[in-house]
């Protein structure tokens, strides 16, 4: 039996897109069978940022409305062989996205897979209560500012009270906090919300924290999910919290400042990696 | 040194961070938000019926009630103000409608 995550964060522009890239990308390169499904009916862009765009034939509405079969519209990953894409449909509005439909396609997509991931679109609408409906666990991207922890303590909510574990009075799904856009200089300024209280205020158990970066605008535009940047401190910050939800116990990196080089290493010194 | 320490004192100067600000804002406004998911948000009914009260022993003017709510850490104030209207120049009839 599969396991359902559901990426999500109520906000927009946090980066569920580009954490359900790099952590399906992650556990398939883990060898766990993966599967990655784009919820945002509409605004797809899963495809886009997992570089499969050109690829995409059928879409999820496809599947649900019979006009195609499962296997037709998933899209075997070249890179990692143990991952599959599902794309959003591009035209259809987002009421083609039923419950039983949704329901179907995971139970079948169960027998194939290790995991199912849920790329939920923004908001607490139809498509993002599909997208957490069916979920065991919950990856809650959250950036370090009010408006995103306000959403994300909101979808706990959503969580704990309109999921199928919710309805059924089963163990609730559980929670992971994901921090994402972190840039240590500013808290070190007091510019922005630290960490610390990010998790007092949310209170669920650290996944990990991924650094602002520019690694993740240079994955999206060549359509390379981030964690093959395997240099990148976004990348490896990825590739970490996939180690942490598997079971190890690894420290967290990238929290503090970089050390600001020299005036004479910044004139003479070319660019910093 | 004396021209660097002038910027070092300029810097004292600056605005608190404001990251602490967001925390307590946070803190706040989830306090009353995880309250209203549970139960529902009883402050609108309770001055409809406040003012329902006082509307039924003063003819009192809707439009000159004013609310105020201040949602805070440990305490939350909420202050209606009714302008009553002055005192019924001959009026006797006002009597029986207010009973």
């Amino acid at each position: 039996m599969a396991q359902v995550i559901v990426v999500t964060s109520g906000k927009g522009g946090v980066g569920k897109t580009t954490t359900s890239a790099a952590f399906a990308t992650g556990l398939a390169q883990r060898g766990k069978k993966t599967v990655v499904i784009d919820f945002d009916v509409g605004l797809r862009n899963l495809d886009l940022i997992m570089g499969v765009e050109r690829r995409v034939v059928f879409d999820i509405v496809n599947v649900i409305q019979g006009e195609a079969r499962l296997n037709q519209a998933l899209i075997r990953d070249k890179r990692v062989d143990t991952l599959a894409i599902l794309p959003a449909s591009q035209t259809r509005d987002k009421d083609a996205l039923t419950r039983e439909g949704v329901s179907t396609i995971i139970e079948e997509l169960s027998a194939d897979f290790d995991y199912i991931l849920c790329d939920s679109p923004a908001g607490i609408e139809k498509g993002a209560l599909l997208a957490l409906y069916f979920a065991d666990q919950a990856i809650v991207v959250t950036n370090p500012e009010v408006s995103s922890v306000r959403d994300s303590d909101r979808i706990l909510g959503v969580l704990q009270s309109k999921s199928k574990r919710a309805e059924e009075k089963r163990d609730k799904v559980k929670e992971h906090l994901l921090v994402t856009r972190y840039d240590p200089n500013r808290v070190e300024r007091g510019e922005m919300l630290k960490l610390e209280d990010v998790r007092e205020i949310l209170a669920i158990p650290l996944l990990g924290v991924v650094p602002e970066n520019e690694s993740v605008l240079k994955a999206s535009n060549t359509g390379t999910p981030v964690i093959m940047d395997t240099e990148s401190v976004a990348g490896q910050a990825y590739k970490d919290a996939v180690g942490r939800f598997l079971g190890e116990d690894l420290p967290h990196r990238f929290l503090e400042p970089e050390k600001k080089p020299g005036l004479f290493k910044r004139l003479f010194g070319g660019r910093a990696a | 040194m004396s021209w660097l320490d002038y910027f070092r004192a300029a810097r004292k100067d600056e605005p608190p961070p404001s990251a602490s600000a967001a925390k307590e804002r946070l803190q706040i406004v989830l306090a009353h938000e995880r309250i209203g998911r549970t139960r529902e948000d009883f402050l609108p009914k309770l001055q409809q019926e406040l003012v329902a009260v006082v509307a039924r022993y003063v003819a009192i003017d809707p439009g000159k009630v004013k609310l105020d709510l201040d949602r805070g850490g440990d305490m939350s104030t909420l202050a209606i103000e009714i302008e009553l209207p002055g005192p019924p120049a001959n009026k006797p009839q006002q009597r029986a409608a207010a009973g």
